[in-house]
């Protein structure tokens, strides 16, 4: 239960990234994973450059690894927008997937080259827990890394709510996201806010790279590819283009994947995060809490 | 742009790829045993600094030169004839023109003098793709449905054709059909709950049914031998003469049959002619479905699918049909591939595999088949022969996506005509609106 919650709200913060995209230019950003994967790249080096540095008080440390990794993720994520999204506006719907499915390879390709393909390992830096419940034969515990991960993804999320409702940014994302040549017309720069979106995103994505660096304790080059999907599939589980949808769907799908390996097997895993999605999309076809959407002629 | 101006970009540019250099290409990491070990390696950033500066800079310069070139903005009023560029010249002829040349060609391939061995194989591994990207052509580039799991759909038809001539002892041309009708029934059972869906939950599920298969396929081990893949597929034989030097008895070796000397190329050019005439078939399939009732719905469905409501079309069963016909030939190409291997495993049928497949439609210029017969070539040719830069060329293959798509988005052989005009509209409009 923990745990799947532990790993809903990574999900669920690679989620956000995709559905707001989506929710603003309507394309599925595939290179989202490779971005939540170079966030937990920069973060394993940043750790490992201020161990050298000397900065080994752990909090300190954690608050500086953050901040170096959302502003150099945020960059990435900008830079990719301008080189491989931005030009194809305006073209027809599959030219920016292709462009996305190639920026996705190129990526992987590149972290592969300039840090190699061994696994990177990361020493346990936030230790200890608090024991809940104490059983016969188990122990619940509850570590502190877990509730770190919980906190500050609860934190962002609500930040991120006031961010769309209430600051004049979220007002031209949510306008851009209605009518894109409208906004444009009423004065709204959209190339900027469209850019914008994408640092978020790319931001949100860092975070869940670095909570999933010091959860697992492990980095390779290819964790971006699975990671993106599962949140994909969060997403488009709570509707795509909802950022509730995208909360509610990554906390779902990671509960789903923790009780299905605590249950049945670890390996079919995968197969049952999507045959759910499957169902709720027979059934809800919007997805969970997305707007049923009227087509007109 | 003064030139000044132009320095101050190609600045900006470099100062963002320092920054950007600065973590991935400015430390390296050290395994040490313990704590990750890191050492600073500041040239590479340096590098990527002065490339880019000098690469912003070219650009600008090539942008300056290219509207130099093209003279005066365009006029206002477009309703002049649009000057095409020779790209989109030879697209609209290229069904006409260059897929003949095309085929005879690769008729013609392996009796050419320099057709070895390698060159041949090579260019049987073109063909698997050119069949697939023309198979998911009927159901991308006709019924306009984002499939990005075909490669589920090849699978199951390689490992159909693996387990049925392992376990039954089917021959190849016995079990193609079975293949195909097997990979048909996986696209109907899963089209059928999600074709109802919009466009981009399609892509999802197809998506997820890729990892599926995948998934199922690694860990069913009893039928599917999991990772280890399964080996010793039995080879294709010339219509029951088989390609070895020594048969065994009462059977004719091909070589025997037509007095020739024994030699391992036989079975290359015969598996090479086998995918040729199979994608043919689909060619020919494509082209001639397209004329028919069902294949102008596919294109109308993609136009308009509220509109095609209106007309009475059951907008359900017809993306339903395009998904079974493009899986089948999925399912055709795959057992090719496991005839032509003689050992699959999951492995080979990664996601990679489908946005290869995809992205060869896409960038031949969705519909178009000559297009495609390019976009195939292009992609499985530059890996191989980057391959003396095995650790760049997917770097290269990524690269050269994006910057494909930027300068041509809407595909190599763009050109998408309707296949039916009303006879009272001037045929020599020439060419007109998409």
């Amino acid at each position: 239960m923990i745990n799947g919650v532990t790993l809903g709200a990574v999900y669920a913060l690679i989620a956000i990234g995709y559905t707001m995209v989506y929710g603003i230019i309507g394309m599925i950003n595939f290179a989202h994973g490779e971005i939540y994967m170079i966030g937990a790249f920069i973060a394993v080096i940043s750790f490992a450059v201020l161990g050298v540095v000397g900065i080994t008080w752990v909090p300190l440390a954690l608050l500086i690894v953050l901040i170096v990794s959302m502003l150099l993720t945020g960059l990435y994520g900008w830079t990719v927008e301008r080189i491989a999204y931005r030009p194809l506006r305006g073209s027809f719907r599959l030219a920016p997937l292709i462009s996305a499915i190639g920026m996705s390879i190129f990526l992987q390709n590149y972290v592969q080259i300039a840090q190699g393909a061994r696994i990177k390992p990361l020493q346990p830096m936030v230790r200890g827990g608090i024991e809940l419940m104490k059983g016969e034969t188990f122990t619940v515990t509850l570590s502190y890394l877990q509730i770190i991960i919980i906190v500050v993804t609860v934190l962002l999320m609500a930040g991120f709510s006031w961010l769309i409702a209430a600051t004049p940014l979220g007002r031209a994302q949510r306008a851009c996201e209605q009518d894109r040549i409208m906004a444009a017309l009423l004065g709204v720069n959209t190339d900027r806010t469209i850019s914008l979106t994408f640092v978020l995103g790319a931001m949100l994505a860092a975070v869940a790279g670095l909570m999933t660096t010091l959860y697992y304790g492990v980095v390779d080059f290819y964790i971006g590819f699975l990671a993106g999907l599962k949140a994909f599939t969060a997403a488009v589980l709570g509707g795509i283009g909802s950022l509730p949808g995208a909360m509610l769907g990554g906390m779902l799908i990671g509960l789903i994947e923790a009780f299905w390996a605590a249950y049945f097997s670890s390996e079919y895993k995968d197969v049952a995060a999507f045959s759910i999605l499957v169902i709720v999309l027979i059934f809800r076809p919007t997805g969970l809490l997305g707007r049923p959407e009227v087509e007109k002629v | 742009m003064t030139f000044a101006q132009r320095l101050r970009d190609a600045g900006l540019a470099a100062l963002v790829a320092a920054v950007l250099a600065l973590p991935l290409l400015g430390f390296e990491t050290i395994d040490t045993g313990g704590p990750l070990g890191i050492r600073a390696r500041f040239h590479w950033i340096a590098y990527a600094a002065v490339s880019v500066f000098i690469g912003r800079l070219a650009l600008l310069a090539f942008f300056d030169w290219w509207r130099l070139r093209q003279g005066r903005p365009e006029p206002l009023q477009s309703n002049a004839p649009a000057r095409k560029d020779i790209l989109t010249r030879i697209g609209s002829q290229a069904d006409k023109y260059l897929m003949p040349a095309l085929i005879a060609f690769a008729i013609a391939l392996p009796m050419m003098p320099f057709a070895d061995r390698t060159v041949v194989d090579l260019a049987t591994v073109v063909l698997i793709y050119v069949m697939l990207g023309w198979g998911l052509n009927i159901v991308v580039g006709l019924a306009g449905l984002l499939d990005l799991g075909y490669v589920a759909f090849y699978a199951v038809g390689a490992y159909t054709y693996a387990l049925l001539s392992l376990n039954f002892g089917f021959g190849f041309w016995e079990a193609l059909p079975l293949a195909g009708l097997f990979a048909a029934t996986f696209g109907i059972i899963l089209g059928f709950p999600v074709l109802r869906l919009r466009g981009d939950y399609l892509a999802i599920v197809t998506l997820g049914f890729g990892e599926i298969i995948r998934v199922v396929l690694l860990n069913w081990t009893d039928v599917t031998r999991g990772s280890n893949g399964i080996t010793g597929i039995q080879r294709p034989s010339f219509f029951g003469f088989p390609f070895t030097s020594s048969p065994e008895d009462g059977q004719t070796a091909f070589h025997e049959l037509f007095g020739l000397e024994y030699s391992s190329i036989h079975r290359i050019i015969f598996l090479y002619y086998v995918i040729l005439v199979l994608a043919l078939i689909t060619n020919l399939f494509t082209m001639r479905i397209r004329k028919l009732p069902i294949g102008r719905a596919w294109e109308a469905l993609r136009e308009d699918e509220i509109a095609c409501k209106a007309l009475g079309i059951n907008p359900t069963n017809t993306k339903l049909t395009a998904f079974a016909i493009g899986a089948m030939f999925g399912g055709f190409a795959g057992s090719f591939f496991a005839t032509r291997q003689g050992f699959i495993s999951p492995e080979s049928f990664s996601f990679i595999e489908s946005a290869v497949i995809l992205a060869i439609v896409v960038l031949g210029g969705m519909g178009s088949q000559a297009g495609i017969v390019l976009a195939a070539a292009f992609l499985t040719l530059l890996p191989e022969l980057a391959r003396e830069f095995s650790l760049f060329r997917m770097l290269a293959f990524g690269a050269a996506m994006v910057l494909i798509m930027i300068w041509r988005p809407q595909g190599l052989l763009a050109h998408r005509e309707p296949t039916l005009r009303l006879s009272t509209q001037p045929s020599s409009s020439g060419g007109g609106k998409p």
